[in-house]
């Protein structure tokens, strides 16, 4: 381990693992993975890999990855649900290849990405 | 770092670790192996949550779900629902009341929704063998503000503004007690942290130390800063064998990253810190006699002056400050002196940690802000009395401490409100007892406690406490005389007044407070010879009703001296000269046949 010098080295540290409290409050943008038996079996899995690099790609961590049960569109699975601003914006069918673009899009810059949205609801 | 989408948080504090919450933290591990999650759900061990009856606590971010009574069996159930299909096991989430089924979410709890969390910060929501946990949360932020940019006169201006006070018991101004020490000449100074956490009931040190190691440690380094000392003992008992090993694992990680040892941070300032283990005796806890001990001697108080700032560890001027006192000194300096101060009462500004215990609904550990009342504390976050039972006192303080009634539950809780009406602070045991405790065996409780651990220096401590002791269980055995009620308090002001340290000059307390508040049951056990909470068993009968017992058997069949004797659907009687009154009978009758008085 490096010694830590300076103010400027603990806060390097504290950034690294701001993911534990970021992890641990609950709080700002939300990405939620249709997990019922249909989503599992349509592809949700691949899809929360794919979410879980492409945060880490980005290097985000103020955003909470969770999981849900059948919300009753199943044709529709693999289903994705984006939280940000009090609004929930739900995607389906995702791909792993439609990922990136949620996350750029809507994670980051808060644009709905309209090709790949199925509904709202505040 | 490794990024993960979602952190279970399993208690490891000692109450959860003894309810099975290591088996859990396995299973855990293995499951999500299983099922290949491993790589994006990370399980950490937390300090004590402080809702220690309900243990072992499991909390589940991002969602921040509260589960309790956790056993290994339930892991598989909890990570298929939960971590792998987004569903809260709502058998196992925490049910508030009737009008409340189910609170799946840890901030609507009633036991944490009226607590302000300082010193606790971390306790429960980080892994305290891991420091850059620690780190993430602000830790050694203090420090580094500390050591960059404030004179050590700068530091403790601030801690006197804070206006934060020993957490001890005392409640002696840190701020005030530090300057005395920096003022004082020498070449070497120490600090010390008081872990000699002793009261019966008492846990709020060693959860602290369990669960977040590294803020007692950024706090006496502040401190040593702030009054010139570069070395430090951490005086804990043995019995903590848990607290010992993470501070331990917690002095490594800040050695690693040279946080301990010579120039710290870049500058000037250096600092070691020691573990001294205490074998456990209740007088350590006073400061002269705790030195005494890290020294190497037999443990006993001295009289004072000097005081440590000036003549204390190796003659050397220290300070001495308790777990919870030093737990506080980061989170002041890193959010400052005004918001530490704008919490509390005029003279009692924060927060304080009280170990809630005894025939309370939830039992466990709660930091409340000062100025509360009692009955917030008892009846809000406690939940009430078990089985709704009547409210009958509150032990507050310790051995040290006193017992308070219903009239005083609307008190508001600071130094001065406990000391005015004969308890004291202390260093925040809560016992609460309803109306099958006796108040005098309350008081014998306390007395046989500092009695057998009074060091004996002191005449009036060694002699006087003795004999108020032989003096309360001859009223419990029904022979007192209206007369020793006077002799014990004659007993009591001497006790206290002849005693050099804390442990006798308080000792008399609970027989003094019991005394003034629940005489009429000292009468009682003394004039009709009988004991009204039916809790001392030599004074106490049991009988049978004819008219109500069924002549089930029940009672007989679990009696452990066989001295139940009847037929079958015929009236049961019990033999009294046989009768040990250990009360088996009551319980068991179930049609309430069983008296006792």
């Amino acid at each position: 381990m490096a010694k830590i010098k300076s103010l400027d080295d603990l806060r390097k540290i504290r950034e690294s693992t701001s993911d534990l409290s970021s992890a641990r409050t609950g709080q700002g943008t939300v990405v939620v993975v249709g997990m019922g038996t249909c989503g599992i079996a349509a592809g949700a899995r691949e899809i929360m890999n794919s979410i879980m690099a492409e945060l880490a790609r980005r290097g985000i961590t103020d955003v909470a990855v969770q999981t849900t049960g059948c919300i009753g569109m199943c044709e529709k699975e693999p289903l994705v649900d984006v939280i940000r601003d009090g609004s929930r914006v739900t995607y389906g069918p995702v791909t792993p290849g439609d990922v990136a673009t949620i996350v750029a899009e809507h994670v980051v810059n808060g644009r709905v990405v309209d090709s790949l949205a199925i509904g709202r609801a505040d | 770092m490794q990024i993960y989408r979602s952190h279970i948080l399993v208690c490891g504090g000692t109450g959860c670790v003894s309810g099975g919450s290591k088996d859990v933290i396995d299973e855990f591990q293995k499951e999500l192996e299983r099922r290949k999650l491993d790589k994006e759900v990370l399980v950490v061990h937390t300090g004590c949550h402080g809702m220690c009856e309900l243990g072992p606590i499991v909390v589940v971010y991002p969602e921040g779900t509260f589960y309790c009574r956790v056993q290994k069996t339930d892991v598989a159930e909890l990570v298929e629902e939960h971590i792998y299909k987004g569903r809260p096991v709502s058998r196992l989430m925490y049910a508030g009341s009737e009008e409340m089924p189910v609170v799946p979410h840890y901030k609507e709890i009633p036991f944490y929704s009226k607590q302000e969390r300082i010193a606790l910060a971390n306790c429960g929501y980080i892994n305290p063998d891991n420091i850059d946990e620690y780190i993430a949360r602000r830790g050694y932020e203090g420090l580094g503000k500390v050591l960059s940019g404030m004179t050590p006169a700068q530091v403790i201006d601030e801690m006197k503004a804070s206006g934060l006070r020993g957490r001890g018991g005392a409640g002696f101004p840190t701020g005030l007690k530090w300057s005395f020490c920096a003022a004082s000449k020498g070449d070497k100074k120490y600090v010390i942290c008081n872990a000699d956490e002793g009261d019966p009931g008492a846990f709020m040190d060693r959860s602290i130390l369990e669960g977040d190691p590294h803020c007692v440690i950024e706090g006496m380094m502040i401190g040593a800063y702030a009054m010139g000392a570069d070395e430090g003992y951490i005086y804990c008992r043995a019995e903590y064998p848990l607290a010992i090993q993470r501070l331990k694992t917690a002095i490594a990680q800040a050695e690693e990253y040279g946080l301990l040892g010579q120039n710290i941070m870049g500058t000037d300032f250096s600092f070691t810190v020691h573990i001294k283990e205490g074998a456990g005796a209740f007088v350590c806890g006073e400061e002269t006699a705790l030195m005494a001990s890290i020294e190497g001697r037999r443990g006993m108080p001295r009289p004072r002056p000097p005081f440590p700032a000036n003549s204390g560890l190796w003659e050397k001027p220290s300070n001495i400050n308790n777990v919870e006192t030093w737990a506080n000194v980061p989170r002041i300096m890193v959010n400052g002196a005004e918001w530490y101060s704008s919490m509390g009462t005029d003279k009692s500004k924060g927060t304080k940690v009280f170990a809630l215990t005894g025939k309370v609904k939830h039992t466990g550990l709660v930091e409340v802000p000062m100025g509360i009342t009692l009955r917030e504390i008892i009846f809000d976050i406690g939940g009430g009395i078990l089985d709704d039972k009547k409210f009958k006192a509150v032990q507050i303080g310790g051995p040290s401490g006193g017992c308070l009634t219903e009239d005083h539950l609307d008190a508001k809780v600071s130094y001065e409100s406990l000391t005015a009406l004969g308890a004291i602070m202390g260093s925040g045991g809560l016992v609460v007892m309803d109306e099958t405790t006796c108040m005098v065996d309350v008081a014998k409780f306390f007395l046989t406690f500092v009695q057998k651990e009074s060091c004996g220096k002191c005449p009036f401590c060694r002699i006087g406490t003795k004999r108020m002791l032989e003096i309360l269980e001859r009223i419990t055995a029904g022979e007192g005389k209206m007369e020793d009620l006077d002799t014990l308090e004659q007993l009591a002001l001497m006790v206290r007044t002849g005693s050099l340290c804390g442990l006798g000059q308080t000792a008399p307390n609970p027989v003094l407070t019991t005394l003034k508040y629940f005489r009429d049951e000292y009468v009682a056990h003394i004039k009709d010879k009988k004991c009204p909470a039916g809790a001392c068993t030599a004074l106490v009968k049991y009988s049978i009703d004819p008219a109500v017992c069924i002549g089930c058997t029940k009672c007989a069949r679990n009696c452990p001296a066989s001295c139940i004797a009847g037929e079958v659907k015929k009236p049961h009687v019990i033999d009294s000269e046989k009768c040990i009154r250990c009360g088996n009978c009551k319980e068991v009758c179930p049609v309430g046949a069983v008296s006792v008085e």
